[in-house]
C-alpha cells in the first residue's frame, strides 16, 4: 500500500464521517431546537406554534398558583408583567419553584390557549431568576423598556 | 493574619511560576543545564506555597472566620465540618486555588518522578505548565483574590448552597479538576515536543501514565456528578445534556481518543501529529470546561454582570493559551515526520476509527452546547437546544465505535483480517444474537433496547474473547493459560477491564432508558402505590431535624408479593439560612434496579411551590404529591464508569507505563522509558 | 496545501474566540438603562398598615441621597440581602425607602416583625403597577437616588456585601460630595 493510497482511504473515511455528523446534527437541529417564547411573543405573534414543543418563560403570577385538589395537577400564570398565559402542570413542582419568581416552562400550546407543561425549570441559581426570562421580561418592556439603547 | 500569609503564599507561588515559565525555557535553548535545572525546584516550592495557601484558607473555613469574604459568603458556623471543608472550593474564589494546587502538584510530580526525561524535554514541559501556572495564579490573585477582608464582619456566614451540601458532590470537584489539569500534563509535553520538533515512541510512552491517570480521573468525576444529580435533584434521570455536564464531557472523549492515538505513535510511529493536536484540544477543552462554564459564558453571563474584569481575563487566557498552542501547531506540525504505514484494515485503522467516532462526537456536542449561544449572539431567536438533540445525533456515532471496540483489538498491527477477527468473534456474535432475542422474547422491545443490549453483550464477550486468545484458553492446558495470564502485561488487562466497563455502562444506559418506569401521584396516609412488581405503603409524613435544615419526611413500607423489603424516606428539607427548600430522592437499590421515590407538595390547601411552611405544617392526615420511579439497570451505569476506571489503573500500574519504578523495557526503544 | 489543514484548528478557534468575545459583551442580566439618570417617577403609595412608618411618593424622596429598595416578603433573595439593609439602616447613612411589591399586608408586616424594619417609609404596591413605572421586573432591586430626584444606580438582585462595599456606598458617598 503507498503511501497515497493510505491517505486517500483516511481522507475518504474522514469526510464520510464528517458527512455524517453534519447530516446528522442539521437534522437534529431542524427537529430539535426548543424556541423560547415570553407571554407577549405568543400574544403579538400572528404564527403562534400549536402543539409543538416549546419553552415559555416569565414570572410565575402571585396568587395565580392552585392545586386541583385531590390530583397532582397543578394551574397556574405565566406573565411578563404586560401579558399572561395559563399553565398546566402535572407532577412534582421543582424546589425553586415560587409565586412571583421566574419560571421556564417547556411544553405545548393548545388552541385552547392554555400552555401544558411536561417540564417545569425554576433552576436558576442561588441569585436571580433564568437569564431567558430576565431577557423575557426586558423586551416585554415596561414603558422604558422599549427604549432600551443596549439591544 | 492566617488569610495574610495565605495570600502572601500565593504572590510568592506566582512569583516562582514566572521564574520556572522563563529560565528552563532559555537553559533548553541554549544547551545550559544549571538553567534547566532550575525547573524542578522551581516546580516543588510552586507547590508548597500554593499548598499554605490552600492550607490558610481551608483553615479559615474550619474556624468560621468571617472576617474573610468567600467564608461569609459560603460557610455557615453551624455547618458539619465537612461541608465546610468542602465550602473552600464550593466558591469561584476557592475552587480556582483549588484548580491551581492541583496543577502545581502535577507540575511537581513530573519535576519528582520525570528524572529520566531527557533534561531538555524535562525543563520545557516544566516551563510550559508553569506559564499555565502563571495565568491562573495571576487571575487569581488579580481578579479572585479569596482572601479578601470584609469589614465589619458579620455574626455570621450566609452558608453554602444546600444543593452543595452533599458528599457526592463535595468531592466532585477535586476529581474532575484532576482530570481537567492532568491534561495540562500532556498539554505541556505536546506544546514541549513541537518546540524540539520531535515526537517518537518514547514521547508518547512517556505522555500515556499522564493521560490515563486525567482521563481516569475525569471518568471517576463525572461519573460522580452524574450520580449526584441522580440521587439529589429528584428528577430520577441522571444525565440531562446541560451545559455544565457537557463541558466535562467533551475533553472526556477527545481525552479518551487521545489515549487510543498515542498507542500508535509509540507502537507504529504514526498519527504524530494527529496526537499532539488531540493532546492541545483535551486540554483547550478542559479550560473552556472549567472556566466557561464557572464564570457562566456557557449558561447565562450571570458572573459577568458582578465582575467583568473577570471574563475579559478568561477570555485572554484561553486566547494565549488554546491560541498560542494551536499558532505553534500550524508553524511547527507540519514539519514533524511521519512514519508507519498501514492498511485501513489494521489495528491501526481500527484506532484511527475510533478517533474519527470520539472527535465528530464531541464536535456534536460542542456545536450542540454552543450553538444556543451563538444564535444567541448574533441577536438571533431564544433557543435551546435539549436531549433530543443529543440522542439523534451522539447515539449513532456510539453505535459503530461500541461495535467496533470488541473487533479492533483482535486486528493485526499494519494489516487485519476483518473476516477472520469477526470468525474468531463467533462467541461474542452468539452473545449479541441471545441477548436480543432474550430481550424481544422477555420485554418486546423498543428496538433501541434490542440494539443495546445486544451491543453491550457483543462488546462484553468480545472483550473476554480477545483476553482468551491471548492466554490460548482451552488451546492449551489451563495450567499454561494461567500463567500466560498472570504474566500477561498489566496495559493488556486493563484494556479489557475498560472494555468491559464500557460495555456495562452500555447495558445501563439502554436498559434505564428504554424501561424506566414513572409514577406521580397524590398519596393519602395508609394508601398504597404499585411499581414494577413492588407495593409501598404510604405511612404518612413526619418532621425531623438536621444539624443546619429542617425537613419532613414521608414514610413508604416497600413489600414484594407480601415480603417487607424496605422502607424508604424521601423528604423535603428547609435550610432556613439560605431559605431553600431542597428534595431529597429515597432511593433502593439491588444492583439490578433502582426503586427511586420523591415527594412533592401537601394538598392542604396551602399555595403549592415550595413554601416552607406549608411543606413543614402541613396535617398529618394531607395527601402528598409524589413521584415514583423504577429504573432498572441504572446502577450499572456508574459500576461500568468504575470498572473502566479500574482498568485505567491496571494499565497505569503497566511496570512500562509507571512512573518512577525500574522497567525493563520489552521491546528495544530508541529512547530509555521513564523512570528506568 | 499540507500546510493549510495544520492552520485550521487555528481558524476554528480564531473564530469560537472571537464569538465568546463577543457573548462577553452581552449580559442579559443587565437591565434596561433607560432609567438611568432620568427623575424618578411621579407616585403615591399607601403606607403598609401596622408597619409604623409612613408611606411613599417621589416627593418625599427627593432632597436627599437615597436608596429605594423594592421587596416582597414571598421573595427569598430578599431575605438574602435583609441583614444587609438592616446594617445600612443602622448606621444612617442615607434613608432606605421601601417599595412592598405585590405582598399581602400581614405577610409583609410578619416579615418586618420577623426580621427588622430597615426602612423610613414604605409604599405599599400591591398592584405593582407602580413597580413597572420604576421600571422594576423582578425582586429585588434597588436604586440609588441622588439630591435631585434622579436614579443614578439600579441594582438587580440581592445586594452582596461586596456589591455594597464596590458599588453602592462608593457612589453614595460621590453623590454626597
Amino acid at each position: 500500500m503507498t503511501r497515497k493510497r493510505r491517505r486517500l482511504y483516511i481522507l475518504v473515511l474522514f469526510l464520510l464521517g464528517l458527512g455524517t455528523a453534519t447530516a446528522l446534527t442539521l437534522t437534529a437541529f431542524q427537529d430539535n431546537l426548543v424556541f423560547f417564547y415570553s407571554p407577549s411573543d405568543i400574544v403579538a405573534k400572528a404564527d403562534v406554534p400549536y402543539e409543538r414543543n416549546l419553552r415559555l418563560g416569565g414570572l410565575v403570577e402571585m396568587g395565580s398558583v392552585e392545586r386541583v385538589s385531590g390530583s397532582t395537577e397543578i394551574r397556574f400564570r405565566i406573565t411578563d408583567l404586560q401579558h399572561t398565559i395559563p399553565v398546566v402542570y402535572s407532577g412534582v413542582l421543582p424546589d425553586l419553584f415560587r409565586e412571583g419568581q421566574g419560571v421556564v416552562a417547556q411544553g405545548r400550546l393548545g388552541r385552547d390557549g392554555v400552555f401544558h407543561a411536561h417540564e417545569l425549570l425554576a433552576k436558576h441559581d442561588e441569585n436571580y431568576m433564568p437569564p431567558d426570562v430576565a431577557d423575557a421580561l426586558k423586551r416585554a418592556g415596561h414603558p422604558q423598556g422599549e427604549a432600551d439603547p443596549g439591544r | 493574619m492566617i488569610a495574610e500569609i495565605g495570600h502572601f503564599a500565593l504572590l510568592l507561588a506566582l512569583a516562582v511560576a514566572g521564574v520556572q515559565a522563563v529560565v528552563p525555557l532559555i537553559g533548553a535553548a541554549r544547551g545550559d543545564v544549571p538553567l534547566m535545572q532550575v525547573a524542578q525546584p522551581a516546580a516543588v516550592a510552586q507547590f508548597g506555597f500554593v499548598a499554605t495557601a490552600f492550607a490558610c484558607l481551608t483553615w479559615a473555613f474550619v474556624v468560621s472566620d468571617f472576617t474573610v469574604a468567600a467564608v461569609v459568603a459560603n460557610s455557615h458556623s453551624a455547618k458539619p465540618l465537612l461541608y465546610k471543608i468542602t465550602g473552600v472550593w464550593g466558591n469561584h474564589e476557592g475552587s480556582m486555588v483549588l484548580w491551581v494546587l492541583i496543577l502545581a502538584l502535577f507540575g511537581a510530580a513530573v519535576a519528582v518522578f520525570g528524572r529520566n526525561l531527557p533534561p531538555a524535554l524535562r525543563a520545557r514541559v516544566l516551563a510550559v505548565q508553569a506559564m499555565i501556572g502563571v495565568a491562573f495564579l495571576a487571575f487569581i490573585a488579580f481578579t479572585s483574590n479569596p482572601f479578601l477582608r470584609v469589614f465589619p464582619p458579620p455574626n455570621d456566614g450566609r452558608d453554602l448552597n444546600p444543593l452543595l451540601q452533599d458528599p457526592g458532590l463535595a468531592f466532585h470537584p477535586p476529581l474532575l479538576y484532576t482530570g481537567y489539569v492532568g491534561f495540562s500534563v500532556v498539554f505541556a509535553f505536546a506544546v514541549a515536543a513541537l518546540i524540539e520538533g520531535r515526537v517518537d515512541a518514547a514521547w508518547a510512552r512517556w505522555v500515556r501514565p499522564w493521560a490515563l491517570a486525567a482521563w481516569a480521573a475525569l471518568t471517576l468525576g463525572i461519573a460522580l456528578g452524574s450520580w449526584w444529580a441522580y440521587y439529589e435533584l429528584g428528577w430520577g434521570g441522571w444525565w440531562f445534556w446541560d451545559p455544565v455536564e457537557n463541558a466535562s464531557l467533551m475533553p472526556w472523549l477527545i481525552g479518551a481518543a487521545l489515549l487510543h492515538s498515542a498507542i500508535v505513535v509509540e507502537k507504529r510511529d504514526a498519527l504524530k501529529t494527529w496526537t499532539i493536536l488531540l493532546a492541545i484540544l483535551a486540554f483547550s477543552l478542559s479550560l473552556v470546561g472549567t472556566f466557561l462554564v464557572r464564570s457562566g459564558v456557557l449558561t447565562s453571563v450571570h458572573a459577568f454582570a458582578v465582575d467583568p474584569a473577570r471574563g475579559v481575563f478568561i477570555l485572554a487566557i484561553l486566547v494565549v493559551t488554546i491560541g498560542g498552542s494551536l499558532a505553534l501547531y500550524a508553524v511547527r506540525a507540519p514539519a514533524l515526520k511521519t512514519g508507519g504505514l498501514f492498511a485501513p484494515i489494521s489495528r491501526e485503522g481500527g484506532l484511527v476509527l475510533n478517533n474519527l467516532l470520539l472527535a465528530t462526537a464531541t464536535a456534536t456536542v460542542f456545536l450542540g452546547t454552543l450553538y444556543p449561544l451563538f444564535l444567541d449572539a448574533i441577536g438571533g431567536a431564544k433557543v435551546s437546544v435539549g436531549p433530543p438533540f443529543f440522542n439523534a445525533t451522539f447515539v449513532p456515532l456510539m453505535v459503530p465505535l461500541v461495535a467496533a471496540i470488541a473487533v479492533g483489538p483482535m486486528l493485526a498491527w499494519k494489516r487485519g483480517d476483518l473476516p477472520g477477527a469477526l470468525a474468531r468473534l463467533w462467541a461474542a456474535g452468539v452473545a449479541a444474537a441471545v441477548a436480543v432475542l432474550g430481550t424481544l422474547w422477555l420485554a418486546g422491545g423498543p428496538a433501541g433496547a434490542l440494539l443495546g443490549l445486544g451491543l453491550a453483550a457483543w462488546l462484553g464477550v468480545g472483550a473476554l474473547v480477545e483476553l482468551a486468545e491471548r492466554i490460548r484458553l482451552f488451546r492449551i492446558p489451563a495450567s499454561d493459560s494461567f500463567r500466560r495470564a498472570v504474566n500477561l502485561p498489566r496495559a493488556a488487562w486493563g484494556m479489557t477491564v475498560a472494555h468491559l466497563g464500557v460495555a456495562v455502562v452500555v447495558a445501563g444506559i439502554t436498559a434505564s432508558s428504554a424501561w424506566q418506569t414513572e409514577r406521580i401521584q397524590l398519596v393519602r396516609p395508609g394508601e398504597t402505590v404499585e411499581i414494577a412488581g413492588y407495593t409501598l405503603l404510604f405511612r404518612g409524613t413526619e418532621r425531623v431535624n438536621g444539624p443546619n435544615y429542617v425537613a419532613r419526611r414521608g414514610i413508604f413500607e416497600v413489600s414484594r408479593d407480601g415480603e417487607p423489603v424496605t422502607t424508604l424516606y424521601p423528604a423535603k428539607r428547609f435550610y432556613p439560612v439560605q431559605g431553600m427548600v431542597t428534595t431529597e430522592a429515597a432511593i433502593h437499590t439491588n444492583l439490578v434496579a433502582d426503586l427511586y421515590v420523591v415527594i412533592g407538595d401537601p394538598d392542604s390547601g396551602g399555595t403549592p411551590g415550595g413554601d416552607p411552611r406549608v411543606l413543614l405544617d402541613a396535617p398529618a392526615d394531607a395527601a402528598w404529591a409524589a413521584r415514583l420511579y423504577y429504573n432498572p439497570l441504572v446502577p450499572w451505569i456508574w459500576i461500568g464508569c468504575v470498572i473502566m476506571v479500574l482498568g485505567g489503573a491496571l494499565s497505569l500500574s503497566d511496570r512500562r507505563h509507571r512512573v518512577g519504578a525500574p522497567s525493563r523495557a520489552r521491546r528495544p526503544i530508541a529512547q530509555p522509558a521513564m523512570g528506568d | 496545501m499540507r500546510r493549510l489543514i495544520f492552520v485550521l484548528p487555528l481558524v476554528a478557534f480564531a473564530a469560537v474566540a472571537a464569538w465568546f468575545a463577543v457573548g462577553l459583551t452581552r449580559d442579559p442580566t443587565r437591565v434596561p438603562s433607560a432609567l438611568i439618570d432620568q427623575p424618578i417617577p411621579a407616585f403615591e403609595l399607601p403606607p403598609l398598615p401596622g408597619s409604623g412608618v409612613p408611606g411613599l411618593s417621589d416627593e418625599a424622596i427627593k432632597g436627599k441621597v437615597a436608596l429605594v429598595n423594592v421587596f416582597a416578603s414571598w421573595c427569598v433573595p430578599c431575605k438574602a440581602e435583609h441583614p444587609i439593609l438592616m446594617r445600612l439602616a443602622e448606621e444612617r447613612r442615607v434613608p432606605i425607602y421601601g417599595i412592598n411589591y405585590k405582598d399581602a399586608e400581614q405577610d409583609a408586616r410578619a416579615w418586618l416583625d420577623a426580621l427588622g424594619n430597615p426602612y423610613t417609609a414604605i409604599g405599599h404596591d400591591l398592584s405593582g403597577r407602580v413597580s413597572i413605572d420604576w421600571g422594576v421586573y423582578g425582586v429585588p432591586e434597588t436604586f440609588v437616588i441622588d439630591r435631585d430626584g434622579r436614579i443614578r444606580h439600579k441594582h438587580v438582585g440581592p445586594i452582596t456585601p461586596q456589591i455594597l462595599q464596590d458599588e453602592i456606598l462608593p457612589l453614595i458617598a460621590s453623590l454626597e460630595k
